[in-house]
């Protein structure tokens, strides 16, 4: 049977050379140089050591939520509700932080205490969308969406309301916390090597809990067949009450970072879109954990190259969203595909 | 229109499922197809009907080759197909489901379908509402709809994989008078099969597949023994019965009252006995598949205790049940029992207790191996459940039920399995009973399985259940009435 790697290798990388051919297309159709626009890309993301630490920055909250994500979907969720988890998370740091920073506590016990209420914050919103689902009987797919709309709607007021800056509100967000209560960064970059060894720990554990767990298994037969996995004697719902809050804790952990290693205070767009791009990636990598961290990095890198375009080329920097939208369509094409040529 | 198949190659990975298999089917007649499970059969039946693509080799209809792409390809060639199990239906009305499939206009005609449906219907006697749902029909009738629609779509050749295990008998009949119907009228049958009496009364040629290979054809009058010594490649002797001393109490119902959409079962009080097997018979649809529910706990009594060894259990979760040992087998093997995706291994690590978080690969390995030879499933660990062939299927299914268990609760045990396979799963299930005092209930729509395996019998009739019938002395006929609603005063007197 052609069902074997290099078969599916192959098919996938004609997906990857569609896709840069159809975003080929686009740019020329507006009349811009594609050649010019991918290189910007590169130097923009790997150009430099500056550059790449900034890939990195926003690589850490991508494979957070990425990891979480492949929980959810191996219970056969959608957990569109991702970014409100982000954002709850956010904001139970933050209450965390503003709560003990004037405290006598060591800033380390404090940081710890923060990114573990930033984890429990996510943890609730999608325990929330899990509970509408089971016990509500709502798609979580609208739960999560209506749930996303609550958490932006709160983190607004929090921000322009209780915890607004002293004297006048603004989209800036809260007051910056102290220095001692960063997470600490490597020298002459914004980026933490704490918040990058968190995010990849945690894509290791995903993994392990996936490929060589009893839970892990459980979770598959839950997702891919409810009724079935009910009579192997899995408590179902309770299993996939597991899983959405263990994607929380992630989703959570991610918006913990966002408030504690990047921008030390709590901003309006705190998930910044990485919960809806985590659920491409996870698309992307068809569910299998391993891949999860090279196609992260990669969309990272893709975020931080384009930043530059507008200037350069005069070009939107939503190009990279074109890019990453197009790959993700033409993998899942070319798996339909080849499982139509497999099974024949 | 006649049927022609020339040294056809289908590999599955290793598996040679058709090996060069050369068949003609002459136009107006009744091929039975024979073989164990596995034997090739579904795959040499879904490359003629375009489901899968034959490796190589060559399809002539009426002596001229075509090149079949798809279903709807092969029905455009007058091929038309009713598989094994039966494909998901979606909650539709009957006569959507009719038009489906048919190509032209955007707008289908509804108005002159119905009447060809109507029309066709009578013509072969059978009675489904246009206007009913699809969900709500029993398999017979979906079969009856499916050959309907076949029919209108122009086949002249007819396949059926197994259509006679999940309908009742006088279904069985109408089915058979229409196939010889049709075939009078020059229709090409293609009939496969597991039961041989069957195969006997109604085809008129018959090749039996062994390995993916054809290996042997005959014409009647049929020789079953020789048939049955090709099938296996060996003699196989059939069982007798083996009746058993039943020990203590395991299920006690008492005054249990059941509900469903359709309808009421009342009153129902039972004692079922450590060793003891019960059969259930009944027509489709007449309450014996909410009654096996309810002793697995999944379906909640409106009235009534059920107590499991001496333990009141009424209202209870399945699980709790699963815990006091009942096992429940449903009959939809891929929908229900079995998990899609998954290999045989992960199933039976599933299955088991669990020891500590991780699972041990090579521990698991050895156990898939194991339960693979015990219930000689043709596959292997890593095999997912969906490429098993029907019968593999219900055979992994059987071997996920854990040890020891007191109570089994069976839905068509052995649909789908060939006559060996059907004498060592019961040979096992007996075991079970006599070894760790498992008591048994089963459903099958095969009324001597039925009297065969039980020791007491349940008949189902609209609800109605009989006191328990003692199975040496009931015989077929008198079962046969009974599930029809004939002869209910005699054995209440
Ligand atoms: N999609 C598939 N992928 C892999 N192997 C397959 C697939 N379909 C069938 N097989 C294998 O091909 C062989 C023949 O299967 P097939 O379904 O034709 O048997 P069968 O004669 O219909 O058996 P049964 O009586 O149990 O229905 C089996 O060994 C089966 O495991
Ligand atoms: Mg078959």
């Amino acid at each position: 049977m052609r069902n074997n790697k290099w078969f599916n290798l192959g098919v996938q990388l004609a997906a990857v050379i569609l896709a840069l051919l159809f975003v080929t297309v686009i740019l020329l159709l507006v009349k811009a140089p594609p050649l010019a626009a991918f290189q910007n890309i590169m130097i923009g993301s790997v150009g430099s050591w500056a550059k790449f630490s900034d890939v990195l920055i926003s690589f850490v909250p991508l494979l957070l939520v990425t990891s979480g994500l492949l929980v959810t979907f191996a219970a056969g969720l959608w957990n569109i509700g991702i970014e409100g988890q982000i954002t709850l998370g956010a904001i139970f740091a933050t209450w965390m932080m503003r709560t003990l920073q004037d405290s006598t506590l060591p800033p380390a016990l404090i940081i710890i205490l923060t990114i573990l209420a930033g984890m429990f914050g996510g943890a609730i919103w999608a325990a929330l969308a899990g509970a509408l689902k089971t016990f509500g009987g709502v798609n979580e797919i609208f739960g999560g969406l209506g749930l996303n709309f609550v958490a932006t709607a709160l983190n607004i007021w929090l921000i322009f309301g209780p915890w607004k800056r002293p004297g006048v509100a603004s989209m800036s967000g809260t007051v910056p916390f102290d220095v001692k209560l960063w997470l600490p960064m490597i020298p002459d970059t914004r980026l933490s090597a704490w918040a990058l060894g968190i995010a990849i720990v945690g894509i290791i554990v995903t993994y392990f809990l996936l490929q060589g767990t009893y839970f892990g298994l459980r979770l598959k037969a839950v997702g891919k067949n409810t009724h079935a996995a009910y009579l192997l004697g899995i408590p179902t719902w309770q299993y996939m009450m597991v899983s959405f809050a263990l994607c929380g804790v992630f989703a959570g952990l991610a918006g913990a970072m966002q408030v504690t290693a990047v921008y030390h205070r709590l901003i309006p767009s705190i998930s910044s879109g990485y919960g809806y791009l985590g659920l491409m990636v996870a698309m992307l990598v068809n569910y299998q954990a391993a891949w999860a961290a090279p196609v992260a990095l990669f969309f990272a890198a893709l975020n931080i190259g384009s930043i530059q375009l507008p200037v350069v080329l005069k070009l939107d920097s939503t190009l990279a969203g074109v890019l990453q939208g197009a790959l993700v369509l033409f993998v899942l094409l070319a798996d339909g595909v080849r499982q139509r040529f497999v099974k024949k | 229109m006649q049927v022609e198949l020339r040294h056809i190659h289908k590999h599955f990975g290793a598996v040679h499922a058709s090996n060069d298999i050369n068949l003609t089917i002459p136009a107006g007649s009744i091929q039975g197809i024979l073989g164990e499970n596995g034997a090739g059969k579904s795959t040499l039946m879904k490359a003629l009907s375009g489901f899968i693509f034959a490796d190589s080799g060559e399809i002539l209809l009426d002596g001229k080759p075509v090149h079949i792409a798809s279903p709807a390809d092969a029905i455009n060639h007058g091929v038309g197909m009713l598989h094994q199990d039966p494909l998901d239906f979606p909650p539709m009305k009957v006569i959507d489901n009719f038009i489906l499939g048919r190509n032209g206009g955007l707008f289908p005609d509804r108005r002159t379908a119905a009447k060809e449906f109507k029309e066709l219907a009578v013509q072969f006697d059978f009675s489904i509402d246009p206007d009913a749902y699809v969900d709500m029909l029993t398999v017979g009738e979906r079969q009856q709809l499916e050959i309907l629609r076949l029919l209108w779509l122009g086949a002249r050749a007819l396949i059926l994989d197994e259509p006679t295990t999940g309908i009742s008998l006088p279904q069985k009949e109408k089915l058979f008078a229409t196939l010889k119907k049709l075939a009078a009228q020059g229709m090409t049958i293609i009939f496969v099969s597991h039961k041989l009496e069957d195969v006997e009364f109604l085809c008129n040629r018959v090749a039996v597949l062994r390995q993916g290979q054809l290996v042997g054809e005959m014409l009647p009058p049929f020789n079953v023994d020789k048939l049955v010594e090709m099938m296996f490649g060996k003699v196989v002797s059939f069982g007798g019965r083996y009746p058993l001393t039943p020990g203590a109490s395991t299920l006690h119902l008492e005054h249990i009252s059941l509900e469903d959409v359709r309808l009421q079962i009342r009153d129902v009080t039972l004692d079922v006995r450590a060793g003891e097997v019960i059969g259930l018979a009944g027509m489709e649809g007449s309450g014996q598949a909410t009654f096996l529910q309810a002793c697995a706990g999944l379906v909640r009594p409106v009235a009534g205790k059920l107590s499991i060894k001496g333990a009141d259990v009424t209202g209870q979760t399945h699980h709790v049940f699963k815990h006091k040992g009942v096992a429940y087998l449903p009959a939809a093997r891929l929908e229900q029992g079995l998990v899609p995706g998954l290999s045989l291994t992960e199933h039976f690590v599933l299955a088991e207790e669990t020891h500590g978080i991780f699972i041990n690969r090579d521990q698991a390995i050895r156990l898939a191996q194991d339960r693979i030879k015990t219930f000689n499933i043709k596959g292997t660990p890593v095999s997912t459940v969906e490429s098993l062939s029907g019968g593999n299927q219900q055979r992994a299914l059987l071997a996920l039920l854990r040890t020891p268990l007191s109570l089994i609760l069976l839905e068509h045990p052995t649909r789908g399995l060939d006559i060996e396979s059907t004498m060592y799963i019961w040979s096992k299930l007996k075991e079970r009973c006599a070894q760790d005092g498992a008591a048994i209930i089963f459903i099958s729509a095969d009324l001597d399985e039925v009297l065969q395996y039980s020791d007491r019998v349940l008949v189902f009739f609209t609800g109605k259940v009989s006191s328990p019938l003692d199975a040496e002395k009931v015989t077929v006929e008198q079962l046969g009435q009974l599930i029809g609603g004939k002869g209910w005063e005699a054995i209440h007197a």
